[in-house]
């Protein structure tokens, strides 16, 4: 499975789908003209500092709230490369996978995880942070086949044949 | 504090032959299985499949845009609801309006726009007992106030959902939430719900389904079911639900229709935890800002000066909490200070409250009374709020930002708190007045 190593940024718990997207912006055109607002209740200046390929490390229930769509594909707009919480909420959860964006459910790393602090992921193994590891649970396969595929339309169009969207 | 909270059973192992609750019972009708349990899943036909003007306009995009020869599955089966931003509020809603208007004529969905809240709506025209429900709306659980299982999902589930008639679904714990004794005068089932989520917290039954009972519960209207099945999302839930007694079989025949199954949890039907709240012991309570589980005594709020109150939204907009609201108001005034917004939650409540006289009270006490709609619950196209403004509203959620400026604070009452609160100017309770 896949390895990476990237910064931390975190965020606490109960981190609902209103501060991953204002209402307010959710009337914009594309995905990519919100992802500025990402976090801005709480962090205005977050979106605008996250590189490609961090992580973000929250406490419990991350992505309470909304059905919204917008909130994971926001996220993964801004190339973050997984969310590791404590634990998600379920509509979110299920709105993350269906949109390609890898979440690892871990008890223990957001208590000892420092921000700007680099992490080495082992999906579906175990996470290395300040010289330890800490053991993280395996998806079902096809869940990992919906994520690797980008997303579970992208899954769709896999299966059919057709190009994948950029 | 003097709540009780009563832990029964915890983490029992499960066996295949042990009866099944309602939730379990759904599921495996839906999937044409005998029986089913936690933690299994199953593809399942879906009855019935709700969208709103949140998030239609993508699903439609991904349909056009994405698929190759999309199809609809069961036209019959889907209903739309613009119920968002009614009226709309600018070009780009305009738009996605228009988008969800054409798309709904052209494919012979059924459409509904400007007559309510698509909760409310589901409940008055469509819900029936035993159904199994995909609404692209976190507060789908409502629907389990007539004994059906109704459970929110994103756009692209929903797309799925439309394209095969089908989805797969984890079956989820149930926990069981024992209701005894009866509320208090001055407190409501909006009171309660808030506090067994400030007891249990905002993930406490994160993935699973609530089931409410006992003889507290067999006692609620099915207004009063709604008020808890809706804001079960709050706490985590995949769905909640009653069992449709007789109660939700009267009301079911009063709107024309019959259920699809009348199904009750078996006696040796499996429970992951079991919770007992005795209904005499609850006060009225408020949610502080920013948290639904930051539930507190109302009493403790009071004084805490208020710019807006805001009576609506798909848990409490209904004509039973109109009538609360009326019987504050009336002979009384909003305070000068204060904004108080009430928006029926379908065009059926506000004529009803216009037969009972209700509308007129909240005018002649200086209420600005809108048409049926989400309104400042969700935060846009009515009411928002300024910086540092406070609100006091019966909507579904406080989080920060919710209904307007980032810095501004939403805490969340009854209706008869909020009324009492536009009255006051502050934060008050009921017996206050």
């Amino acid at each position: 499975m896949e390895t990476f190593k990237s910064k931390v940024w975190v965020l606490g718990d109960d981190i609902d789908t209103d501060i991953i997207i204002p209402t307010d912006y959710l009337a914009l055109k594309t995905i990519d003209d919100m992802k500025q607002y990402a976090f801005s209740p709480l962090r205005p200046e977050l979106a605008g500092q996250i590189k490609e390929g961090d992580v973000i490390v929250a406490g419990k229930n991350f992505g309470c709230g909304s059905s919204r769509e917008q909130a994971p594909e926001i996220i993964k707009a801004l190339n973050i490369k997984c969310v590791i919480a404590k634990s998600f909420a379920r509509i979110f959860f299920r709105n993350a996978i269906n949109n390609g964006l890898l979440l690892i459910e871990n008890p223990d790393l957001h208590d000892v995880v420092k921000e700007g602090q680099e992490i080495e992921v082992h999906v579906n193994h175990y996470i290395k942070c300040n010289g330890k590891e800490y053991p993280i649970a395996s998806l079902p396969q096809n869940l990992v086949d919906i994520i690797n595929a980008g997303g579970l339309v992208q899954a769709m169009r896999k299966r059919n044949g057709l190009e994948p969207i950029k | 504090m003097r709540w009780r909270v009563q832990l029964i059973t915890e983490n029992l192992e499960v066996t295949n032959n042990m009866g099944m609750t309602i939730a379990e019972k759904i599921i495996a009708a839906a999937a044409g299985v005998e029986a089913v349990k936690p933690g299994d899943i199953h593809t399942v036909t879906l009855d019935r499949m709700m969208s709103n003007d949140g998030t239609t306009h993508l699903t439609i995009d991904m349909y056009n845009q994405q698929i190759k020869n999309p199809t609809i599955a069961d036209p019959e089966k889907l209903v739309f609801i613009i119920d968002h931003n009614v009226p709309a509020d600018n070009p780009k809603t305009a738009a996605s309006h228009k988008k969800m208007r054409d798309f709904a004529k052209e494919h012979h969905i059924d459409f509904w726009e400007g007559k309510g809240v698509c909760h409310q709506i589901m409940m008055e025209h469509y819900v029936c007992p035993g159904e199994l429900i995909f609404g692209a709306d976190s507060h789908t659980c409502t629907y389990g106030a007539l004994g059906a299982f109704g459970t929110g999902v994103g756009c692209t589930d929903f797309l799925y959902g439309m394209v095969t008639g089908t989805s797969w679904v984890l079956v989820p714990e149930t926990v069981k939430f024992n209701l005894t004794g009866t509320l208090k005068k001055g407190v409501y089932p909006r009171d309660l719900m808030l506090h067994i989520i400030g007891k249990i917290g905002a993930n406490g039954v994160n993935y699973q389904v609530m089931e409410f009972t006992g003889e507290g519960a067999q006692a609620m209207s099915i207004n009063d079911r709604m008020v808890l099945c809706n804001l079960a999302v709050e706490a985590g839930a995949k769905s909640a639900i009653f069992e449709a007694d007789e109660t939700a079989q009267a009301w079911l025949k009063e709107h024309g229709r019959e259920p699809k199954h009348l199904f009750k949890s078996d006696v040796d039907a499996h429970y992951v935890k079991e919770y007992t709240f005795d209904l005499n012991e609850i006060e009225a309570v408020v949610a502080k800002p920013d948290f639904v589980d930051d539930v507190i005594p109302a009493k403790e709020a009071c004084g805490v000066k208020i710019d807006e109150a805001f009576l609506g939204s798909c848990n409490n907009g209904r004509i039973d909490e109109m009538r609360v609201a009326a019987n504050l108001l009336k002979g009384r005034h909003v305070a000068d200070s204060v904004r108080f917004l009430i928006v029926p939650a379908s065009n059926q409540v506000y004529m009803q409250a216009l037969d009972e006289g209700l509308i007129e009270i909240f005018m002649e006490a200086g209420a600005i009374v809108m048409n049926a709609n989400c309104s400042v619950c969700w935060g846009s196209c009515q009411g928002v709020i300024g910086e540092k403004e406070v609100l006091i509203s019966t909507g579904t959620r406080n989080f920060k930002g919710r209904a307007g400026h980032p810095t501004s604070k939403v805490y969340l009452g009854s209706a008869a708190t909020v009324t009492a609160s536009a009255i006051k100017g502050v934060i008050a309770t009921e017996d206050q007045l």
